[in-house]
């Protein structure tokens, strides 16, 4: 943060340019899309590793946090391999009649998912964790079906970490370059996201266009994590 | 619906370490105490029943309704029993407030099978002045008694109690109990009430059954069970016996009522209690001594013409004396030495002095 108050005097933030602004709407049209895919599967996910006690839990826990330490590039990479024409997604896709993923948004937001899967399973995992049986056994011994529970009672108690799950998810989407690099390439209007152009604009010395949309980032990263400090402190004190 | 009928309950497992092993019947009224020591399967038994826990070989029955039947491949998930489970820790939900938590189950049971109203549920627990509080502002003893009426709200026709006093301190105890008595007295829900402290099931039982290493060791009436000599209920210094018996007549200008009972009279003091009402009293087996003669010249009030039905050995030194008074059964906890002086056997007339008896209920 100091060095971006440092930096102004050298570079005068600059008005977006049409292209710019399609790579920020773009971008927080796949992290949207994204965050609401990543509840929607690290739910169920979250849920069966919070209860499972089998060794295929180290397993998928393991798989799913991968994405913490792993290049993103080489996740991209193999997602791309098994996108391709030659990979079995590929193929599958292709006989479907949906072509191929590779370089469209849709590829985006498979990689996406898979990058941000740990951002948003984990918090959920941990909440589920520690809500654990007792409350699920008093709302079936007050008539409340196993989904009723879930809505009725799991959801409300896990609020705090569905928020925490959302913002990573979708902050972490914002921010990712490799894995759109490999598997969307910079198609204007389709996969050129925020990063993506950034990385342009320093390609093309254009600093003070990389600037206006870095500091954007950076002040919204901030923001967005600022805020869960606060709402989880929040919820810590009540 | 027939709400009087009773439950037959048949578990056989072997869980991790330990062997659930029972066929057992309660009674469709009143208070069953699953009793035993720590760790017999009182809980398992329990979550057998609730359905909570799904026994590989059970059966259950309420009255004409099968809930499980492994044999036939029956097995009615929890949530489909009209049933009210306390738990041991009242499982209050945290983000509900009091009013919320009592709503929770009463809004998931159709209308037609709501018996009780809330209003009489809040009002046997006493909750009145908290239905606006959130679960976390409540006392421990509040929290209990949230999580009774909960259960209750829901109409139940069976009442499940997971040792709901065990972790609330003496005082929060004395705070829950006559709630609890309450209840027994006042509604027609059978209740199976699962503890391992002796004063609870003394005051609330009408019928025991103890269990000990997964089985039924013994099963019957509360004051029956506690003074059989072959069960650990029936020895230490906790032992006591029970007599029920009603007010028969009063003595103001003493403070004094007397309540009657197959064995003789009991004096009780200062029991504020009607002609009529029926009473049930603790004699510790401590309090009790005998005479071969009647004793004359005492101030002891209550004595009763009795004879000696069983001894055994209870602490070295000490000998455990069971009494049939009339048919009511009585403990007495002498010293070897005076066992021996009185040449006390089965069958031997005696006088039992009882020096001190409480009022139960």
């Amino acid at each position: 943060m100091l060095l971006l108050l440092l930096l102004p005097p050298l570079l005068p933030l600059q008005p977006l340019d049409p292209s710019a602004l399609q790579a920020v709407w773009l971008t927080a049209k796949l992290a949207t899309i994204t965050t609401v895919l990543l509840l929607l599967v690290g739910t169920p996910l979250a849920w069966w590793l919070a209860g499972a006690r089998s060794r295929t839990k180290s397993v998928v826990g393991a798989l799913v946090a991968l994405p913490l330490v792993l290049p993103p590039v080489v996740i991209g990479f193999y997602l791309l391999m098994l996108m391709g024409p030659n990979g079995p997604v590929g193929q599958l896709t292709q006989s479907m009649g949906l072509g191929l993923l590779p370089f469209t948004f849709s590829a985006l937001v498979i990689g996406s998912v898979f990058y941000s899967l740990p951002f948003v399973v984990q918090p959920l995992q941990n909440a589920f964790e520690a809500i654990g049986l007792k409350p699920l056994e008093a709302a079936a011994t007050l008539r409340a079906s196993p989904l009723d529970t879930f809505f009725s009672v799991v959801l409300p108690l896990a609020k705090p970490a569905y928020i925490t799950a959302a913002v990573m998810g979708f902050a972490h989407t914002v921010g990712e370059f490799g894995i759109v690099l490999m598997i969307g390439g910079n198609i204007p209007g389709a996969t050129r996201v925020m990063s993506v152009q950034i990385y342009d604009h320093v390609e093309a010395m254009q600093y003070s266009q990389a600037h206006t949309l870095a500091a954007g980032l950076l002040v919204f990263s901030f923001v967005v994590l600022l805020g869960l400090q606060w709402t989880n402190r929040r919820a810590s004190l009540t | 619906m027939t709400q009087a009928a009773p439950i037959a309950a048949r578990f056989r497992q072997v869980f991790d370490g330990f062997a659930l092993d029972v066929n057992v019947e309660f009674p469709a009224r009143g208070v069953s105490a699953v009793f035993g020591p720590s760790g017999s399967g009182k809980t398992t038994l329990l979550r057998c029943i609730a359905g909570l826990q799904r026994c590989a070989n059970g059966y259950l029955r309420i009255g004409a309704d099968v809930w499980q039947d492994e044999s036939a491949k029956v097995f009615r998930p929890v949530h489909q029993r009209p049933l009210g489970f306390v738990f041991q820790e009242a499982n209050l939900f945290a983000h509900l407030s009091v009013l919320q938590n009592l709503e929770f189950g009463r809004l998931r049971v159709p209308v037609a099978q709501q018996k009780l109203p809330l209003a009489q549920a809040i009002d046997l627990l006493g909750l009145g002045a908290l239905l606006h509080r959130q679960t976390t502002a409540l006392s421990g003893g509040e929290r209990q008694r949230v999580g009774i009426a909960r259960a209750l709200a829901t109409s139940p026709r069976v009442l499940l109690m997971d040792e709901p006093l065990a972790s609330l301190d003496a005082q929060r105890k004395a705070e829950v109990l006559p709630y609890l008595e309450r209840l027994a007295a006042e509604l027609e829900v059978p209740i199976v009430y699962v503890s391992h402290a002796v004063d609870e099931v003394a005051r609330l039982a009408d019928h025991v059954v103890f269990i000990e290493a997964g089985r039924v060791a013994a099963t019957g009436a509360t004051g029956d069970v506690m003074t059989r000599l072959e069960l650990p209920l029936a020895h230490g210094d906790a032992a006591a016996s029970i007599i029920d018996a009603v007010v028969s007549s009063l003595e103001p200008q003493y403070f004094l009522s007397y309540a009657s009972f197959a064995g003789g009279q009991i004096s009780l003091i200062n029991s504020q209690r009607k002609v009529g009402d029926v009473v049930r009293v603790r004699v510790q087996a401590r309090d009790v001594s005998i005479s071969l003669l009647r004793p004359a010249s005492t101030s002891v009030q209550n004595i009763f013409s009795a004879t000696v039905v069983g001894l055994a050995d209870d602490s070295p030194g000490q000998v455990m004396v069971a009494l049939s008074a009339g048919g009511t059964r009585l403990l007495a906890r002498l010293t070897q030495k005076s066992v021996a002086a009185l040449a006390l056997v089965p069958g031997t007339p005696v006088f039992a002095q009882v020096k001190g008896v409480a009022v139960l209920r």
